[in-house]
């Protein structure tokens, strides 16, 4: 499909849309960028990075900290304006019709961006004022039940706990019935029982057809997304859904273990810096040893199979030992 | 979708989506500033102190005030008129004096305020029916403490020597002062002060309000989320300023009731005229104010900026010196200040009775400050995070 029909598409749906959340029966494209480019000053902190996210696919946008995750979705909001690159949102061209972005994304940024001296009730009633929402006291009135606020809603949100900050945050940005989502980092710093609340929230608001953009630090989120991109220092390095990326890697990896932590610790440190093994993780009790190619890694460890004490068995690359490979060949080419 | 999102929203729609959510930021601001404890007391607070320190200056009614006496003769009459004089409660003789040099000298060192002289042969030429003149100088430096005390010489005048015989019966007082203001000769009246201090305490307090707005959601992280969302810079600064002219209002209101109930200062143009005008003054502050903030990186740049506008505010706008005394080039700036329009709206509504013709030249004065600096700040605000 052409960019130009994609962007019709987008449009279409829009007006065929009376109030209600419909479920997009055809694979539309939500976000389609290519080759964006940011600097600061000198430093470059997204390189010639391209994205498609599938409408109604939560896509898990993955990275170390200060990799470029906010600054990419900043451009895809319109708050940053791309050096170099091309793109739609929802159809609508990220340098030129911003204005339309805004009223159909929903951006949850990283820091906490509700007023804090306002109450919950009152932040709800102040976005459904400015998307024009006809009801504004009722439409925070749902907000609230859904969220699970009752009895809250006159408490300013800055006495609210992290997990139920979070909440309230997607709460009003999924108050004017957002076609797209973007959030930055959402359960940062949220105790993993908010954390896992905080995920059923999105993958209900999925399931309605919603398509949700969300950036993570955490490895075991990813495995919640239909599909994720990893981003290091500024340049999308794997995409695809999690098995795909991690075939994607062609790493072989061997778990080693001891009965010994100490004589472990000391093997990883020689095992690291044998030609061959391209990444030696700790894993518990265990290590994860891995190299790109299998004949140079098995030529390497050949000669501790055999060692006494250790126990050395086949297995699978989880997506962390792809991530910190990939990470370290990033190093590589671009520190 | 939203209701609010039409395919081809028509013009009215837009406008009224305008109105909303500049209404919706309106709101906003208003339960913050009711949650703002600080700003809350400022909004009363400012002026009450301000008209308390500036009223203890202002106190119309200053008594007791250091009299210095020069008497030429030793007459009856001559000792009565000083009487009379300590009877109004405005002068109290410190100092009785022998010769000039010494009248002059507690004059000029502010030892008194008052140096009151009964001439050589004042008996005989009252007695005659010469009409001998008393001299009264004043130090006029602070002409509101002389102010009263002087208008209180008149009473003398006609009782003094009510109860004297053998002074002829004349139309006309028998004997006159001579009053002498010195220093200042052009004392203005205490009754400008008042209107003045409206216009300074809301120049100071509208430009903080303001200053710190767009600032302050810059540092909170709020704008981010802010220019995620449809609103325009114009609703923002709408939303933002609309609020304040009720706060500013109210502390208007407040300094001239107790202008008019504690000071004694006449109204004797329309009320309707004034609040109107006060209202173009205040958004003009705002205004400024908010250009500040769009123009300052953080809240504490913010307030330098204010702080840089208030000074020339208070020295150039007529209200510490009178404007027609300053060289040509501080009178141009005092132009493009709006206190400067203001205190001549305010001071002429009040004390002059003049109506809305005699202020078109300040008004639209205000009216263009106002608009340039909207128009600064909706160029100035940073649409992006770039
Ligand atoms: N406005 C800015 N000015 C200068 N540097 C910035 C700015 N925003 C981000 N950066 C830098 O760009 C890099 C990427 O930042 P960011 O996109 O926030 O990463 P992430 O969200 O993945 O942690 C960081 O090194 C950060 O310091
Ligand atoms: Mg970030």
């Amino acid at each position: 499909m052409t960019l130009a029909q994609d962007g019709a598409q987008g449009r279409a749906h829009d007006n065929a849309q009376g109030g209600a959340r419909d479920i997009t029966p055809a694979p539309v494209i939500a976000i389609d960028v290519r080759g964006l480019s940011k600097s600061f000053g000198s430093r470059k902190v997204v390189r010639d990075l391209s994205m498609q996210v599938k409408r109604g696919t939560i896509y898990g946008f993955l990275g170390p900290n200060g990799s470029g995750k906010t600054t990419t979705i900043r451009m895809l909001t319109g708050l940053l304006t791309p050096d170099e690159g091309e793109g739609t949102c929802l159809g609508y061209n990220i340098r030129t019709e911003a204005d339309e972005i805004k009223r159909h994304v929903g951006y949850m940024t990283q820091r906490f961006s509700l007023y804090q001296d306002l109450s919950v009730r009152e932040n709800l009633e102040f976005v459904a004022r400015l998307y024009g929402i006809d009801d504004p006291a009722a439409a925070a009135r749902a907000m609230v039940e859904r969220l699970g606020l009752n009895g809250r809603e006159e408490q300013l949100a800055g006495e609210l706990s992290g997990g139920w900050k979070q909440r309230l945050a997607l709460g009003a940005c999924t108050l004017p019935n957002p076609q797209l989502l973007l959030l930055d980092e959402p359960t940062a710093g949220v105790d993993p029982k908010a954390r896992r609340e905080f995920w059923n929230e999105i993958h209900a608001l999925a399931a309605q057809g919603l398509t949700v953009l969300v950036s993570t630090h955490y490895m075991d989120e990813a495995e919640r997304c239909h599909e994720i991109a990893y981003i290091a220092y500024g340049v999308l390095l794997a995409h695809g859904t999690v098995p795909q990326v991690i075939a994607q890697a062609h790493l072989v990896t061997y778990t080693v273990s001891a009965a010994d932590s100490h004589v472990l610790m000391q093997l990883g440190d020689e095992l690291a810096a044998l030609p061959g093994v391209d990444m030696v993780a700790p894993f518990g009790s265990s290590l994860h040893v891995s190299g790109r190619d299998r004949a140079a890694l098995d030529a390497a460890i050949a000669p501790y199979r055999t060692r006494a004490g250790l126990n050395w068995t086949p297995s699978e690359a989880t997506l962390e030992d792809v991530f910190i490979d990939l990470m370290s060949r990033a190093q590589d080419n671009f520190q | 979708m939203t209701a609010a999102a039409p395919a081809e929203p028509s013009r009215a729609s837009r406008r009224g989506e305008f109105w909303r959510r500049s209404y919706a930021m309106t709101v906003k601001e208003f339960i913050q500033l009711k949650r703002d404890r600080v700003s809350f007391a400022m909004i009363i607070m400012i002026p009450l102190l301000q008209l308390l320190l500036f009223g203890y200056a202002i106190n119309t009614n200053p008594r007791h005030l250091p009299t210095a006496v020069l008497l030429q003769e030793n007459s009856d009459v001559g000792r009565s008129i000083l009487r009379a004089l300590e009877n109004t409660q405005y002068f109290k003789v410190t100092h009785v004096v022998r010769n000039e040099r010494e009248f002059d000298r507690l004059l000029a060192n502010g030892s008194v305020l008052f140096a009151i002289e009964i001439p050589a042969n004042f008996e005989r030429d009252l007695r005659r029916g010469d009409r001998p003149a008393i001299l009264v100088a004043s130090d006029a430096t602070d002409p509101v403490a002389a102010g009263s005390a002087i208008g209180a010489l008149n009473g003398v005048l006609q009782t003094a020597l009510r109860y004297d015989h053998g002074i002829p019966e004349t139309v006309l007082p028998p004997f006159e002062f001579r009053t002498h203001a010195r220093y200042n000769p052009a004392a203005e009246t205490s009754l400008n002060i008042v209107p003045g201090l409206v216009g300074t305490i809301l120049t100071m307090t509208m430009l903080i309000f303001t200053a710190l707005s767009v600032t302050r959601e810059i540092e909170r992280g709020t704008m981010e989320a802010l220019l995620s969302m449809p609103i325009t810079p114009v609703e923002i600064m709408l939303g933002k300023i609309v609020p304040y002219i009720l706060v500013g209002f109210i502390q208007a209101a407040l300094i001239l009731s107790i202008g008019i109930l504690l000071f004694g200062v006449p109204l004797l143009g329309s009320l309707s005229l004034l609040a109107m005008l006060s209202t173009l003054f205040i958004t003009a502050n705002l205004a400024i104010g908010y250009t500040f903030s769009t123009l300052a990186q953080n809240q504490l740049q913010a307030m330098q900026m204010s702080l840089m506008f208030f000074l020339p505010n208070i020295l150039l706008s007529g209200f510490m010196f009178p404007f027609a005394g300053m060289p040509v080039w501080a009178q141009w700036i005092g132009e493009a200040l709006p206190l400067t329009h203001y205190l001549r709206i305010v001071r002429s509504i009040m004390l002059k009775g003049s109506s809305f013709p005699d202020l078109y030249f300040d008004t639209a004065m205000l009216a263009g400050l106002t608009l340039f600096a909207m128009a600064v700040a909706v160029t100035r605000f940073r649409r992006t995070l770039d």
